[in-house]
């Protein structure tokens, strides 16, 4: 078990790779009243076409099996599982990205107790026909309810138009129609070839011991046996660098329209020796333009553009990556085209050295917030593992991101064929 | 579990309440602004929290205001309005990094109260009236925000069912305002409920972190000076018997169909019985292992959620459920079978503890966040009752199921409402 020594925020977190691949992270915390845990497998909704285990062709599932197995997980031959951890008091939940599939709990008292819990029941698959079509009228439910939202069919919209074959552009849970062809044995295969704890991260945060607890997970990991991993070999389709539509418009019978402009990532932005730049170089880019203390923001504001405030989103990671900027707007049509030269403009624009510094000062911030609350702090730690990064490399990034290294990045991320315009309006307009 | 401490200062213009945590790496200050809702002045009130967010005579415009937030380490900063009981609470909140972990700075806290002074005190003025043209700007955006509500399915069937349950109560005052007010307001006008506001307002300031309390109350004493004077009391709401039950059925065009219901608890924060509601809530439907959970959704797969919530200070209980529409009936009668088994006294040891454990865990999470905190505390100022925390964990434990049944016995269904599709659920699933 080695120390992670975090002194900007005066924290420490620990961390050791087991023999079956597991990495285990530990960040004790005594003041907190709870702790917080989540097991997390590098595997999420787009995750769908691959070689499974011991097989060399490769396969296509449905879409939102990533999701689908996620709910069947918590169902045992011998009961549900949130049981367990209500016995102890414990809330556990769950939830599926477009890249992981994560299990989690909180807890204030029998931690212990909970983390086997946790361990044994995500490492323990039980699926069987009848409870497959079980769980298919209450995820169509859960479906129907994120089809009747505009921000959710705007946001999936937007990537939607964006991206052509990049399966990221299906939406997380699937549809009511490719939920209904899903298996057991589907989820077996998904389920052997995903969850092997070499795919997989635990981490641990809150109220105990660093050394006691890694002691209670290895004797629960080594008195289990796992096959040797290989590697798993993913396809997410050859996907054109450009976007796949400059605009999209989505009827909806709703009051008050909206509209998303998106900008694509070429690849080479996503390479792993500038993500996590090129990721902070976004953040700041909205922040400096679109925030409230942005220039862009005032101006759409004063022109009436935006009813309160914009929806600002950006996400990198290996195979895609995208930043949006959206709102609730009465001119949906003129709120894309006004958004798309503004970001034109930023290619042009000399930002002064207090500006930037300023930028930066409240991105240090919002870093140290991070670290008031366990559930950010271990979801950052899972994420930029994932991505092959160490979660503190952020700090000294932001610390060496200079002005014009800012303007030169920007130069290659804006340009005409990576945006796209997505607008949500009333039907019959 | 640790206990806090609320170190209160009785000043003459407001309470002043100093929670000390190591907690967090930020300080959070927050002002609240107290009294009885009132028809007549409703929207002002809920128009001066934009107003106040877009200038003061320091920072004449938004973005200057966010940039001095932005110098402030990513300050984060809000003004809201919301309904407790039958009063209305305006929050301006302040989120801002313990100077102890900016190597550069001493005084962030200080140049804190001094920013939320400046907005309090100050406001952008013109001729002792705000800004015709900024007041025009903000009534649009309010305009606009209540009438996408509407676009926002569970949240308008909520709306709605309150507008039902309760028209002739203060509580069926819409918090953010009727549309039709808007015209009779202008910068005079809303200066008036300015004033009114700062000048007689119940007003309560939390100061959050790791900061010593003698500072605190030093910094305010210089920085936070306010003419005030007959401040008004928060009022305790009116009991109200619910009569002949009343279903109401609306129709949108929609996927999911909402079906809420509302209840009368005649029990209030500082009642006797208010644990063993808290208890009775959970066994119903406050936690996946609730009635409501275990047999809408996972025995019948007839919602992805249905779950019930009690409102403190009013005396209500709603539940919430998404179904497919043509399962009302069905759903409906679930619901309110759960109901009569726990009036029956049908309440299972385990279902007994899982709820006071649960209902105990989910106390000490909020209080591992600062505005969980805060919001802890004040409930007990608008509740009239003051006690630690220590003294509501006894309180739930010593809850018996003889309690619980009692409680179920009081609460009496008032609304139904229904928000369904336009073909009554004629689609094909």
């Amino acid at each position: 078990m080695h120390e992670i020594d975090i002194p900007k925020v005066q924290e420490t977190v620990y961390h050791k790779q087991l023999d079956n691949g597991l990495d285990v992270y530990l960040y004790p915390k005594q003041d907190m009243e709870k702790t917080f845990a989540i097991f997390s497998t590098n595997y999420g909704s787009i995750d769908q076409s691959f070689s499974p285990i011991n097989q060399k062709e490769m396969v296509t599932v449905p879409d939102g099996i990533a999701h689908f197995l996620e709910h069947k997980m918590f169902e045992k031959e011998d009961g549900d599982v949130f049981q367990q951890f209500s016995e102890r008091g414990a809330s556990a939940n769950a939830f599926t990205s477009f890249t992981e599939t994560a299990y989690l709990f909180s807890s204030t008292t029998e931690i212990e107790a909970n983390v086997e819990t946790l361990l044994d029941f995500v490492q323990n698959p039980y699926f069987t026909e009848e409870s497959v079509e079980k769980e298919k009228g209450i995820i169509e439910q859960e479906i129907r309810m994120y089809d009747d939202q505009p921000d959710w069919r705007l946001f999936f919209g937007t990537i939607g138009s964006m991206y052509r074959h990049h399966p990221v552009r299906i939406d997380i849970a699937g549809t009511v129609d490719s939920i209904n062809d899903i298996t057991a044995d589907d989820l077996y295969t998904c389920y052997n070839t995903f969850y092997h704890p070499g795919n997989m991260q635990l981490v641990i945060a809150g109220q105990f011991d660093a050394q006691q607890m890694m002691h209670l997970v290895e004797e629960n990991q080594s008195a289990k046996t796992f096959d040797h991993s290989p590697e798993i070999n993913r396809d997410y389709g050859d996907e054109p660098i450009g976007v796949d539509q400059n605009e999209k418009t989505i009827k909806m019978p709703i009051n008050t329209p909206k509209c998303m402009v998106g900008i694509k990532e070429k690849p080479d932005a996503l390479e792993p020796d500038v993500l996590l730049e090129n990721d902070l170089i976004r953040d700041l880019a909205l922040d400096i333009y679109f925030s409230k203390s942005g220039l862009h923001y005032e101006s759409l504001y004063q022109e009436g553009l935006i009813i309160d405030s914009l929806r600002l989103e950006y996400m990198l990671e290996k195979s895609f990556g995208f930043t949006a900027i959206g709102a609730s707007t009465m001119e949906p049509e003129k709120f894309g085209e006004r958004v798309k030269e503004m970001l034109h403009s930023i290619k042009t624009d000399q930002i002064n050295q207090d500006a930037f510094e300023r930028v930066k000062k409240k991105k240090y911030g919002e870093l140290l917030r991070e670290y008031n609350n366990l559930e950010t702090v271990a979801n950052n730690v899972i994420q930029y593992h994932q991505l092959g990064l160490d979660f503190r490399d952020v700090f000294p990034t932001l610390e060496q991101l200079t002005v014009d290294r800012f303007q030169e990045k920007i130069q290659s991320w804006i340009d005409d064929d990576q945006i796209t315009v997505c607008s949500i309006v009333p039907e019959g307009e | 579990m640790n206990t806090l401490v609320d170190n209160q200062i009785d000043h003459q213009d407001y309470q002043l309440h100093m929670i000390p945590t190591t907690k967090f790496k930020t300080n959070t200050i927050a002002l609240k602004f107290a009294r009885p809702i009132e028809r007549d002045t409703i929207t002002s009130r809920a128009l001066l929290p934009f107003v106040l967010q877009k200038g003061t005579k320091k920072f004449p415009s938004e973005r200057e205001l966010r940039l001095e937030l932005d110098r402030l380490y990513g300050a984060k900063f809000s003004i809201n309005g919301a309904k407790k009981g039958e009063n209305h609470i305006i929050t301006l909140t302040l989120d801002l990094p313990n100077e102890k972990f900016i190597d550069a700075e001493n005084d962030l806290l200080k140049q804190g109260v001094q920013f939320l002074h400046e907005v309090v005190a100050n406001p952008k003025l013109i001729d002792q009236a705000f800004d015709p043209d900024l007041v025009a700007k903000e009534k649009e955006t309010l305009e606009n925000k209540i009438n996408s509500i509407v676009d926002e399915k569970m949240q308008y069937a909520n709306m709605r069912l309150v507008d039902e349950m309760c028209q002739d109560e203060s509580f069926g005052i819409r918090s953010h305002g009727y549309i039709d007010d808007l015209d009779s307001i202008d910068g005079t006008t809303l200066y008036d409920t300015y004033q009114d506001m700062i000048q007689h307002d119940r007003m309560d300031i939390y100061v959050v972190g790791d900061v010593e309390d003698e500072a605190v109350q030093q910094l305010f004493e210089s920085e936070f000076q306010l003419e005030r004077q007959n401040p008004v009391e928060i009022k305790e709401a009116d009991q109200v018997e619910a009569g002949q039950m009343n279903t109401i059925s609306e129709a949108q065009k929609l996927q999911q169909a909402k079906l809420h219901f509302g209840y009368r608890t005649q029990i209030t924060y500082r009642d006797e019985n208010y644990p063993a509601l808290q208890v009775f809530n959970g066994i119903f439907g406050g936690f996946p292992h609730s009635k409501l959970f275990l047999n809408v959704r996972e025995k019948h797969s007839l919602a992805y959620y249905a779950a019930s919530r009690f409102e403190s200070h009013k005396g209500l209980l709603f539940v919430f459920s998404g179904i497919a529409p043509e399962k009302y009936e069905e759903a409906k009668d679930i619901i309110m079978k759960q109901h009569e088994s726990i009036q029956e006294g049908n309440i299972s040891d385990d279902e007994l503890e899982q709820t006071k454990k649960a209902i105990i865990h989910s106390l000490k999470e909020t209080l591992d966040q600062s505005r969980g905190i805060i919001d802890w505390h004040y409930q007990q100022v608008v509740g009239g009752k003051q006690q630690t925390n220590q003294d509501v964990i006894d309180a739930i434990q010593e809850v018996t199921k003889d309690d619980v049944k009692k409680v179920a016995n009081l609460v009496a269904l008032d609304t139904i409402y229904l928000l369904t599709s336009e073909d009554g659920g004629a689609q094909d699933a």
